[in-house]
């Protein structure tokens, strides 16, 4: 499904991302690992397409096409999600204006039609269901106002309303107390199928003891350092960062 | 200076001009020679120096003048008129108004109903030159008066149309007179007929509401590149009144708007509002003056801008609160986008307080669109042209939340659409933009 060679990508001419490579295939959860600053986010705003990044070397294929010749729309709309670490508030335009532009372009992309207002909120209230999202907030402005945990919950309901192929949640744990963290994983292993696959970007255990990843990675300063089964995660638990460090020789 | 050309215009035509006034207005008139003698022209002083055709000896429009207009916006009742340059008509079929309302022109009350609009007309100031040129030369317009108690169900729609095969200048003045708890929505569009020959028009507005009265003012402008239109609009609000104005200008060539609101009565409530959209060379000015000259009462002032291309806003916005005026609350936002580089923005709000018990508060921002919101909304799959629609649309959407004629928002939040999309039609609701 997603098949990343030899990534290299820099922003404002810093190098951040060193060669990446990275294979994965429909029916899998992978986790990415990593302390603080490694280049996590960098390496899912590049595959989202933020035109603050540039890459400077390297391909990705994502479902047999060139994903970065594509704008951040199409990226989105041929199946590729990304539950932002800092989802943005935007004023004024109301969630339902929001996802109902965001549904129908993704719609308009398969060649369907756009849905009827009254299809459209009952689509909304059965996925919002999925990460019990308050009705007050779907009639609100986007994330304006929201708490950190109702605005990561607001993603996951996003990425339930769009039905992607590929998700890549971005520390989609940080900031969520236990209640928000179990619903958020609820919901995101109630969208899994065997059809699409995840990316579960964390620096903690927590939550892969709910989301249970079958190949984790640990990236560190730009580089997928190590790659193994999830009793990875137990490993970094015990052991930390430090451990990594000296193994790539620091 | 620019103005003697007119001065010796109104020297030339004494007779016309003066023929059927009032002795009182006469001396009004006088009085703006004198201060036009001496004082410039502040806003768009070159547009007075061409040749334009002048309707002073008060030629009648050959044909139907309403065949030039016709506004439909959807479902938008309206008691309708028409200002054809600067000639006052009405409709045939006269809509039935409440017993003891007036609505006919300008020049026909000044002979009709002078004792009762001269304590009006004969106080107000002439406070620049803008205004002066109008006293002097002005011959006609529209005239409104509510009596006490009555509520005005439809509201008055007012058309100021500028025609001519050749440049035209036109000078005209309105009066309203609203009395003690009565309710009155006037909506005034400014457009122009063909977009080939220059306008300048210059448009007086006084507007004095009694006692515990709601008063709203529209106006609303879709004119052309080759318009110039020098407005002014003076409301006098006396106690308990609640006024809400709100100036939009989709589309024009150079406008000066002057907004002066006196705040006379204690609870008296002002809500005022503008909307400029600037696209290719058009100047956007709305200069605003409210006055809290008593105590206890709130003004609400809010002025956006969306500009493109190289298109000029300015904004002054005074707010005075004199030394009595106590436990007043003004407050005022000048929120602007500038959508291009060569966009300019200029923006000047201004606090004068003489009272000490005051809640008062002004900002003023000069900005591009989100950007980390456009990329949030692309990642989700929205068009970047439709994300810069909606993210523009939420930036407009306070001010429209202050049009209270229903019909009136649905067709503004169309045009503005429209207009946000870089198309040229100018204004949807009428035969003549089509
Ligand atoms: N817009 C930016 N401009 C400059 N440096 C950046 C920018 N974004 C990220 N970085 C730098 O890139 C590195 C990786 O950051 P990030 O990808 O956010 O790491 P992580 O998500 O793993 O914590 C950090 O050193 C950070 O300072
Ligand atoms: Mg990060």
């Amino acid at each position: 499904m997603l098949e990343i060679v030899d990534l290299h990508a820099e922003v404002n001419g810093k190098e951040i991302l060193r060669g990446i490579n990275l294979s994965v295939k429909a029916g899998e959860v992978h986790a990415i690992m990593g302390p603080n600053g490694s280049g996590k986010s960098t390496l899912s705003s590049v595959l989202a397409g933020h035109p603050a990044f540039t890459v400077t070397k390297g391909s990705v294929t994502f479902n047999g096409k060139d994903l970065l010749a594509m704008p951040a729309e199409e990226r989105s709309r041929a199946g590729l999600f990304l539950s932002f670490q800092y989802p943005v508030e935007i004023p004024g335009v109301s969630m339902v204006n929001f996802m109902r532009a965001a549904v129908n372009e993704h719609r308009k992309y398969k060649n369907q039609t756009p849905l009827s207002a009254g299809e459209f909120l009952k689509l909304m209230r059965a996925k919002k269901e999925i990460v019990e999202l308050d009705n007050k907030l779907a009639n609100r402005s986007v994330n304006e106002g929201f708490s950190g945990g109702e605005k990561k919950r607001n993603e996951i309901f996003q990425m339930a309303m769009l039905e992607p192929c590929l998700s890549i949640l971005d520390e989609t744990d940080s900031g969520l107390d236990i209640d928000a963290l179990r619903i958020v994983a609820n919901g995101v292993n109630q969208l899994k199928t065997p059809e699409n696959a995840s990316i579960v970007i964390t620096h903690y255990q927590r939550l892969l003891d709910y989301i249970v990843p079958d190949i984790v990675h640990i990236l560190y300063k730009g580089r997928i350092v190590k790659t193994a089964g999830r009793e990875l995660v137990a490993v970094l638990e015990e052991k930390g960062y430090d451990w990594i460090k000296k193994e790539v020789g620091e | 200076m620019v103005q003697d050309s007119y001065i010796a215009l109104f020297n030339e035509n004494k007779n016309l001009f003066l023929s059927e006034n009032p002795q009182w207005y006469i001396e009004k008139r006088t009085e703006a020679l004198n201060i036009l003698s001496e004082k410039e022209i502040e806003s768009f002083k070159d547009a007075y120096t061409l040749d334009y055709g002048l309707n002073v000896s008060r030629l009648p429009f050959a044909g139907d003048p309403f065949s030039l207009f016709r506004c439909d916006i959807p479902g938008l009742a309206t008691s309708n008129y028409l200002v054809l340059n600067d000639s006052f008509y009405a409709q045939n079929s006269e809509p039935n108004l409440p017993e003891g309302v007036i609505i006919c022109s300008l020049s026909e009350a000044l002979k009709d109903y002078s004792d009762l609009i001269k304590p009006y007309l004969h106080k107000s100031n002439i406070s620049n030159a803008d205004m002066a040129i109008n006293t002097l030369l002005a011959q006609d317009g529209m005239f409104i008066y509510i009596p006490d108690g009555v509520q005005l169900e439809k509201p008055i729609q007012l058309v100021n149309l500028m025609y001519g095969k050749v440049d035209m200048m036109a000078v005209s003045r309105n009066l309203a007179i609203i009395g003690e708890n009565a309710k009155a929505q006037v909506l005034v569009c400014d457009h122009v007929y063909g977009e080939e020959v220059n306008y300048l028009s210059n448009r007086l507005t006084q507007v004095f509401v009694g006692k515990n009265s709601t008063y709203e003012h529209y106006k609303l402008e879709s004119s052309s590149s080759k318009t110039t239109n020098i407005s002014t609009l003076e409301i006098y609000q006396e106690a308990g009144s609640q006024v809400l104005s709100n100036l939009i200008t989709l589309a024009n060539g150079k406008t000066h708007n002057r907004v002066e609101v006196n705040l006379n009565g204690k609870g008296a409530y002002l809500s005022l509002n503008g909307l400029g959209l600037g696209q290719d060379s058009e100047k956007i000015e709305n200069h605003t003056f409210i006055n809290h000259n008593v105590a206890g009462a709130t003004s609400n002032e809010l002025f956006k801008y969306i500009l493109n291309d190289n298109s000029v806003g300015n904004f002054y916005g005074l707010i005075k609160v004199m030394k009595d005026a106590q436990q007043t609350q003004a407050y005022q936002t000048n929120r602007n986008l500038c959508l291009s580089k060569e966009a300019r923005m200029f923006t000047r709000p201004q606090l004068e307080i003489y009272a000490d018990d005051v809640k008062c508060n002004h900002g003023a921002t000069v900005g591009q669109l989100d950007e980390s919101a456009l990329f949030y909304m692309r990642a989700r799959g929205i068009d970047p042209v439709e994300a810069k629609m909606l993210l523009m649309f939420a930036f407009v959407h306070d001010v429209l939340d202050n049009v209270r004629i229903e019909p009136l928002k649905d067709r503004l939040q169309l045009l503005i659409e429209r207009r946000l999309r870089g198309d040229n039609t100018h204004c949807g609701g009428c035969k003549i933009c089509r």
